[in-house]
């Protein structure tokens, strides 16, 4: 059977879960994408989107080692992305704004590597071209009962984490110099945010491939932070995108012949832009007036200071 | 082609020699030896200039550039460079003071690699019934593929490029250090930055066709990084990354000689990683001494 877009959006949805396989990639993708929504959100507020997406890269040999040894490429995905974090946590310092900075030629190599270490794995694995396509770009086909389980699992910890930090993280991402004089470990916090951000960056892997992970990490939070300066309601903005883009990514993927990493990704982009304008517009009449900073982003934050 | 590999000659010299008489391999070096010092020459600057996450983004453009070309029925490296020097320019544009906003960068960038999967679904699966492996070709590169046009071509590019750096070198750095002291002087910040990164837009196009797009981020960083831990004179620094990254190519397409299944790419990013490494040991162990 091929599947037929009619006019029956019921009919269209009852189509689309027919088979198991796409009530597998859904529950997987909502799964992934609050994930996504609220550590991304995290992750732009805080300035690390580089670092996310270094998390991310690291992700891709991991998976395509875990293939070359036999292995499910999930395991390859938490395994390697947890370790990048735990590596790049545990670095000094912090990039500095302009001048020699050691920080961004050490990620820009351990990048390169990475992925120059993964298309060895799958080189070595062999006969496996599709498959380092499917890897980088994502593949929401052949998700595994098993898979929807470990992500949900991971899900709920990382979540779970981050409600207990939250409040202290909060301050730390702020103003990390008072919250430090009033006694917040705004280290230990760091730390364990690149922890999570690893674990958030190995499951959007698994959605959306190793190069478009920005599509639930950044593009959700970035066009929640433009719509409201208010931290809560943003946040929940952000994971409301995120569902919303995966949803209609992988839905409008089922019934046409381009793959869904272009959808979820251009879904993303639309909305960032369409939150972008509004923004602008609200601005220009007014609305919101000139005292106003630009986004929830552009407070300062840890990474913004030397 | 299976080339007879370096390791089973009798003796190093005959191996090298092995090597040397293979055409394609001779391409290779030559155009590589070019792109290398290019990159690194261009590299260094990028990470002087913080610019690291710009390289980033415009390794995805370099793949969405050629597969757009591919797509559209026309030659790889007119879609490479022209996307490549067109978002190095909207970067510039784009971003205040000529660097962009990260956020901003990472949305384009993330969007822009979904386009490049569309490119590749519509050529692969187009009527041209394109080549399945186009996508990996272009994310990691195949220097071993150049034909002779090519790398003539790429060469004069990547020569074009060193003389650029060269020419623009000081005033560069100049305003890359003390940008607000070099614009009172007179040099022209504003539009050395744009210049500049049309030429890093230049330069990803080079390097997609030697190490592939995706790691074309490694041969701007790598040797930058290892020459600054080798010296803190900033236009000496600025040719020993040249150089590290010239040797790093030559020792990785040995390696993959050598070895013929490990993909050249991956060898020259080992090598280059591996200067970086070594750079950084000497400079904590002289730091040590002295």
């Amino acid at each position: 059977m091929s599947p037929h877009l009619g006019w029956n959006p019921a009919r269209d949805a009852s189509q689309l879960l027919t088979y198991h396989f796409m009530l597998n990639a859904l529950c997987a993708g909502t799964i992934v994408a609050v994930m996504a929504g609220v550590i991304g959100w995290w992750m732009v507020l805080r300035r690390q989107s580089f670092v996310g997406h270094t998390l991310a890269v690291v992700g891709f040999p991991g998976a395509s080692g875990a293939v070359w040894l036999g292995l499910s490429a999930t395991w390859g995905y938490f395994g390697f992305c947890v370790a990048a974090a735990t590596v790049i946590a545990g670095l000094p310092g912090r990039p500095a704004m302009g001048g020699f900075s050691e920080e961004s030629s050490v990620i820009g190599t351990v990048q390169a590597l990475a992925l120059a270490s993964g298309f060895l794995f799958a080189s070595l694995y062999g006969g496996f071209l599709n498959g380092t396509t499917a890897l980088l770009f994502g593949s929401f086909l052949g998700v595994t009962n098993g898979q929807v389980w470990a992500l949900l699992a991971v899900a709920v910890a990382a979540l779970g984490a981050l409600v207990a930090i939250g409040r202290p993280l909060l301050f730390a991402s702020v103003d990390p110099y008072v919250a430090e004089a009033r006694g917040v470990p705004v280290r230990a916090l760091s730390f364990a945010f690149v922890i999570l951000l690893g674990l958030a960056a190995a499951e959007a892997s698994q959605i959306t491939g190793t190069l478009l992970v920005f599509a639930l990490l950044v593009m959700p939070a970035a066009a929640a932070q433009q719509l409201t300066v208010r931290l809560a309601r943003s946040l929940w903005l952000s994971v409301v995108i995120a569902v919303l883009v995966t949803w209609l990514g992988l839905g409008v993927a089922y019934f046409s012949k381009y793959p869904a990493g272009f959808y979820i990704t251009t879904f993303g982009f639309a909305a960032y832009l369409l939150a972008a304008a509004s923004r602008m517009i609200a601005a220009r009449s007014g609305r919101w007036g000139n005292v106003m900073p630009r986004t929830a982003a552009s407070l300062p934050t840890a990474a913004s200071r030397p | 082609m299976s080339p007879p590999g370096l390791l089973g000659a009798a003796d190093p010299v005959t191996g090298i020699l092995h090597m040397l008489a293979q055409p394609f391999e001779v391409r290779a070096l030559v155009a590589g030896s070019l792109i290398a010092a290019a990159a690194g020459l261009v590299g260094w600057f990028v990470v002087l200039r913080s610019q690291v996450f710009t390289g980033d983004a415009l390794s995805h453009v370099a793949f969405t550039g050629a597969l757009a070309a591919l797509a559209a029925g026309i030659d790889l490296r007119i879609g490479l460079f022209t996307g490549c020097v067109v978002f190095g320019l909207a970067m510039a544009v784009l971003g205040r003071d000529g660097r962009a906003d990260d956020v901003v960068i990472g949305n384009v960038f993330a969007w822009v690699l979904g386009l490049g999967v569309l490119f590749l679904t519509i050529y692969t699966t187009g009527a041209g019934g394109g080549d399945g492996s186009a996508g990996v070709t272009v994310l990691f590169g195949s220097i071993f593929g150049l034909s002779s046009g090519q790398s003539a071509v790429a060469e004069l590019i990547a020569l074009g490029v060193v003389i650029v750096m060269a020419a623009i070198g000081r005033p560069l750095l100049f305003a890359s250090l003390e940008p607000a002291v070099a614009a009172a002087r007179g040099v022209p910040v504003r539009a050395l930055g744009l210049l500049f990164l049309a030429v890093v837009g230049v330069t990803a196009g080079e390097a997609t066709q030697a190490v592939g797009s995706l790691l074309l981020l490694g041969l701007l960083s790598a040797p930058a990084g290892a020459a600054r831990h080798l010296t803190d004179r900033p236009y000496a620094a600025m040719w020993i990354s040249a150089g590290t990254a010239v040797g790093s190519v030559w020792g990785g397409l040995s390696i993959a000689y050598a070895a013929p299944r490990l993909p050249p790419s991956f060898a020259i990013m080992a090598v280059a990683a591996g200067a970086y490494l070594l750079a950084a040991l000497a400079a904590a162990i002289g730091r040590r001494h002295a």
